[in-house]
């Protein structure tokens, strides 16, 4: 099917659940109308005032898309990138953690990889450990590596990038050990026959051979470093970061702040994973790929 | 025997399995002379793979003894002795067929401008010429295959070691192949070890037709032809080549029991 063949269904998609949203924000903003109906001894509002009530409260339960369409536009368009309070500069501490994460797990990753791959003692030992690691909750060794790493005087950046990194690190492993070994026998008997050396072999065979496995782990790992960004954040004592201002809007009952700090931080998702694909696009076309549909 | 490029004395090569040893080869004495050009032909597991394989040092033999060049086949293969043509052109799809070719070349040194040289005139030995700049899945699958006996070709091995290498195509193409091949190995004057399933090719290609047959893999029959060195298509319609045609056949059928 053609890309333009996708728009019609994404954006069905996206209607339906505007819709259901909608009618939810009715639903479970109402009781509190009917409360202050109650505590003011008036009448329950009439169903249209009643509509028109829940999508204005001040800390509704559920807010409206227009209210976090609006609070997003006042805390990017409307403020000061340097100002505490615009998403913008919370945003921007959040993807230089994730990026600084995302390298280090990249690198560890394909540092592991190629280790196993060409070392039997690390192919035993290693892989087992790194399966392990995935298996700990981030949410209670996030405060762990915060608290130990403060104390040895690390602070900033890094020790938030660094729960990136472990979440990050894993796809990159995995795929690339994968893609490592993908070579078929044939491929790697004429390397032999060539009397290559291991590092030609690796890098005119094994290297080249591994680029799409690498980007397909590249998009899981830079979704799953934002993700270990945020959670770094939420031990830090909240001062800034689209953690921060999760944990800050939960704190205070302040659901359109919570709402639009997660739609800042869906929307940087999807643009990281968008860029790595446009990067492994580009790749692949340099490396002669047979382009969708092209015949012989 | 400065004339003998492959010799193997007693050679045998056992593998070990979970269901026992497997005889690949059995007791194997053979001489291959320089220029000549050798099929090898029987049913699968007779081991003619396995034997190029241990020519090729891609496989370590049991017991006896083999050289090439005089030399054991890791020396042979550390000094690039033979150049080795697979089943699949495994071609590299990331590089042109240009840089396909000269992957060989970069891994042993040669400089830039010797390898063009060399990638320019063997792909004008294969007739792929205008193909250089191409990527493989862009050609069809003969031409894939020339592409790859072209980069065997590349760093001038005197050895040209080829497993089955028209197995997967049609027979027209294979017939042309054929025919580029015989002419290729009279410019080339190289020495040819050759894998098949098809008993007009062996006939057709060879100068020595060794007939194998398996469990254990073992040689059931060397047959020199007698056919002349020009050889054109039609030579295959010979009475001569019929004959040659059939004690192949009669040996194959002599080392293979039908029963199983």
């Amino acid at each position: 099917m053609s890309k333009t063949g996708k728009t019609i269904p994404v954006l069905t998609v996206l209607a339906v659940i505007v819709a259901i949203w909608y009618a939810s924000v009715v639903w479970m903003n109402a009781p509190f109308e009917y409360d202050q109906a109650e505590r003011a001894k008036t009448n329950p509002p009439a169903f249209s005032q009643l509509v028109k009530n829940t999508m204005a409260q001040k800390r509704p339960v559920l807010p409206a898309p227009h209210q976090v369409v609006a609070e997003i536009y006042k805390t990017t368009v409307l403020k000061k990138i340097t100002s505490k309070r615009s998403l913008i500069y919370h945003a921007w501490i959040t993807l230089s953690t994730t990026l600084l994460g995302f390298i280090i797990g990249t690198a560890l990753g394909i540092a592991l990889a190629v280790g196993i791959v060409h070392n039997k003692a690390m192919d035993k030992s290693v892989m087992p450990w790194v399966i392990t690691s995935q298996t700990i909750p981030i949410l209670a060794i996030a405060p762990m590596i915060i608290v130990v790493l403060n104390a040895a005087g690390i602070q900033g950046l890094l020790p938030k990038a660094l729960i990136s990194t472990y979440l990050s690190f894993f796809p990159v492993v995995v795929g690339m050990v994968k893609g490592l070994r993908s070579p078929d026998s044939a491929q790697l008997d004429l390397m032999h026959t060539y009397n290559s050396a291991a590092s030609q072999t690796f890098w005119k065979l094994r290297w080249p051979s591994s680029m799409p496995y690498l980007f397909t782990s590249l998009k899981i790992a830079v979704a799953a470093s934002l993700v270990g960004a945020i959670v770094g954040e939420m031990p830090t004592g909240a001062i800034a970061g689209l953690g921060a201002r999760l944990l800050a809007g939960s704190y205070y009952g302040q659901t359109v702040q919570i709402w639009s700090a997660l739609f800042v931080a869906a929307a940087l998702a999807a643009s990281l994973v968008f860029l790595v694909d446009f990067a492994q696009r580009v790749m692949m076309r340099r490396m002669g790929e047979k382009p969708e549909g092209a015949r012989v | 025997m400065p004339n003998v490029v492959v010799s193997a004395k007693n050679l045998s090569l056992t593998f070990e399995t979970n269901d026992g040893p497997v005889h690949a080869l059995s007791e194997i004495d053979l001489d291959i002379k320089k220029g000549e050009f050798v099929s090898f032909i029987g049913p699968s597991g007779c081991g003619k793979t396995t034997f190029l394989r241990v020519i090729a040092d891609l496989e370590k033999p049991t017991g006896g003894d083999i050289s090439v060049n005089g030399m054991s086949p890791e020396e042979a293969r550390m000094s690039r002795a033979y150049g080795y043509v697979f089943q699949a052109a495994s071609l590299q799809p990331w590089r042109t067929i240009e840089k396909n070719i000269a992957l060989p070349l970069e891994i042993m040194g040669h400089s830039k401008a010797e390898q063009n040289k060399r990638v320019e005139d063997v792909l004008k030995l294969v007739d792929l010429d205008n193909f250089g700049k191409k990527y493989p899945w862009q050609l069809s699958g003969g031409m894939q295959q020339r592409a790859s006996i072209a980069r065997a070709l590349a760093f001038d091995a005197d050895l040209l070691l080829m497993d089955e290498p028209f197995g997967a195509l049609d027979e027209i193409v294979r017939d042309h192949l054929n025919e580029q091949l015989l002419k290729l190995w009279e410019t080339t004057n190289k020495t040819i070890c050759f894998v098949t399933h098809s008993i007009p090719e062996a006939v057709y290609l060879s100068t020595k037709i060794v007939v194998m047959s398996p469990r254990p893999g073992r040689v059931a029959d060397v047959i020199e032809s007698t056919l002349p060195k020009g050889r054109p298509l039609d030579i295959r319609e010979s009475d001569e080549f019929l004959k040659i045609a059939h004690r192949v056949r009669d040996g194959l059928r002599a080392g293979h029991s039908y029963d199983e």
